[in-house]
């Protein structure tokens, strides 16, 4: 084991893995983290708090990540490159492993201009695959990026995104081979809605034997209102929303139901997919519909190991 | 190779300005000049603007080219006139603004921003290519930087927001990846996307106060 984290306990052991994410407040309120961390616990291995995302002040997803700890969840510390130097990241890196975060996910983060400060200064002192190698560094070689000695172990199971769906598609693979190859231990993807050009992909993972050395959690997200899904395909860069989707949407009676019998027909599609270990719901804003969708999708109960 | 600038708002200058009376006005004869920002024509306009908000122009002049040493001779040539002024209003790049500061007993103030160093990509259209990082990266990238060109500065993009070639951060701008992974298809070096580009020493860019070199010591 490399941290013993919950996920990594539950993925290894070659079980289906469910996680889901939890955005921190725009304030100062645990309430909120400790409402998600009571609705979340029992449907999930772990679970996600987002580090600013799509570059809106929010709560640190560290204080975020040690609230949900206190609450028994196995947290996942989401962490980008966009706000902090190698000094920062490392740092951090260190602080949340003392206290007891075990999982660290590598990102790059949304560009400022999306978000509510697009006046800030970015860092991307280092980018997510550099980000990937450092922590495997600190963790196996006990090393700074300086290359001065860490003290103490730096137990972490190390988590990268990927996205199938942005351009160029044929470079999507041997980036996600870059990122193996920086260290990843599990990859969470960007949501999924078409699934063909998902399974074309997952096939490219499999050729290149990518699927035996990482464990890929698929992303899904449950989408609210016919409003929400044309957002996603029009604003959200990366996402592939196909037509049908937006037209059952239009034509649902209750576009809510909908929203949930969308998602619950992709996660069954998702699992008979060989090389996917799991699934990643991102239901932003949204997070008391994830037991509903876990359940109907016969992932309950999770396995306590 | 040209340097970029835009003129600031006029009632930014004005601002910047505060309860100055007299200016005297330099313009530019090289890139402030080629961009009409502040060559002969932009002078006399902001010359007219400057007496409408009430301040005395005490005169003005177009250096050929505001950052060399030249600017010192202009100075003194026209030093009656300046003098009469309480400040110097100064349409040229950053460079100029403080070549003159450095020249004149008067204070400088910029009419300009100073955006970048650009290549002129086709006729009137410019665009910013290199920043002068100090540590060049083309060999690994197909001579197209990422660090400029990035929105994000990876060195082993591109990121998930890669559209149809486009940038997620401005649909009109190329994705700097697409661009790199099209110039290594084409030169027949796409193997170079599986390395991993390590984490860049950022020490001889703009991190330690202005760099410098003498080239007469750094020739020994």
């Amino acid at each position: 084991m490399k941290a013993g984290t919950n996920l990594e306990k539950v993925l290894e052991s070659g079980r289906f893995a469910v996680t889901a994410e939890a955005g921190p407040p725009k304030g100062t309120s645990a309430r909120v983290i400790l409402r998600k961390a009571e609705l979340l616990r029992p449907c999930c291995d772990a679970v996600n708090v987002t580090d600013n995302q799509t570059a809106i002040v929010r709560m640190s997803s560290l204080a975020g990540c040690v609230l949900l700890k206190q609450q028994d969840v196995d947290p996942v510390m989401q962490m980008v490159a966009r706000d902090r130097n190698r000094i920062a990241i490392q740092s951090d890196v260190l602080g949340a492993v003392a206290l007891g975060i075990g999982n660290i996910l590598c990102l790059s983060g949304d560009h400022q201009q999306f978000g509510n400060h697009p006046s800030a200064k970015n860092v991307f002192d280092i980018d997510s695959i550099q980000l990937i190698q450092t922590l495997k560094n600190m963790r196996d070689e006990k090393k700074f990026i300086c290359g001065e000695d860490v003290s103490g172990e730096v137990s972490i199971y190390i988590g990268a995104a990927a996205n199938p769906f942005a351009d160029p598609f044929e470079f999507r693979v041997t980036r996600l081979a870059k990122k193996v190859k920086a260290g990843a231990d599990f990859i969470q993807t960007q949501a999924i809605y078409d699934i063909a050009k998902f399974r074309k992909w997952m096939e490219m993972v499999r050729d290149r034997g990518l699927d035996e050395q990482v464990h890929i959690l698929a992303g899904v997200i449950p989408i609210r209102s016919v409003g929400m899904a044309r957002y996603m395909r029009d604003y959200v860069a990366g996402v592939s929303v196909p037509d049908e989707i937006i037209k059952r949407m239009e034509e649902a009676e209750d576009a809510k139901v909908e929203g949930v019998r969308i998602p619950l027909e992709i996660i069954e599609q998702l699992k008979e997919i060989p090389g996917v270990h799991g699934i990643h719901i991102m239901a932003v804003g949204w997070e008391d519909i994830v037991p509903e969708i876990v359940e109907a999708a016969g992932l309950l109960p999770r396995p306590v190991l | 190779m040209i340097t970029i600038t835009e003129q600031k708002p006029f009632e930014s200058i004005l601002s910047s300005l505060g309860k100055i009376k007299s200016v005297y006005i330099i313009g530019c004869g090289s890139c402030a000049t080629t961009l009409h920002t502040g060559g002969k024509s932009e002078v006399l306009e902001i010359k007219d603007k400057l007496e409408e908000a009430g301040k005395k122009v005490t005169g003005w002049m177009v250096i050929p080219t505001t950052c060399d040493q030249l600017t010192r001779e202009a100075l003194i040539e026209n030093s009656t006139t300046i003098e009469a002024a309480d400040a110097i209003v100064v349409m040229s790049c950053a460079f100029g603004v403080q070549t003159v500061n450095f020249y004149a007993d008067k204070p400088a103030y910029p009419a300009l921003n100073t955006l970048f160093v650009g290549k002129e990509e086709r006729p009137g259209y410019f665009i910013e290519v290199c920043m002068q990082c100090g540590d060049c990266v083309l060999a690994q990238t197909a001579g197209i930087c990422p660090l400029v060109r990035c929105a994000k500065s990876l060195l082993n993009g591109p990121c998930g927001g890669s559209e149809e070639g486009k940038c997620e951060v401005d649909p009109n701008t190329p994705c700097a990846w697409q661009l790199i992974i099209d110039r290594l298809a084409a030169v027949g070096q796409l193997d170079k996307l599986e390395e991993i580009e390590p984490v860049k020493d950022w020490s001889t860019s703009h991190s330690g106060g202005p760099r410098k070199i003498n080239i007469e010591e750094s020739s020994e």
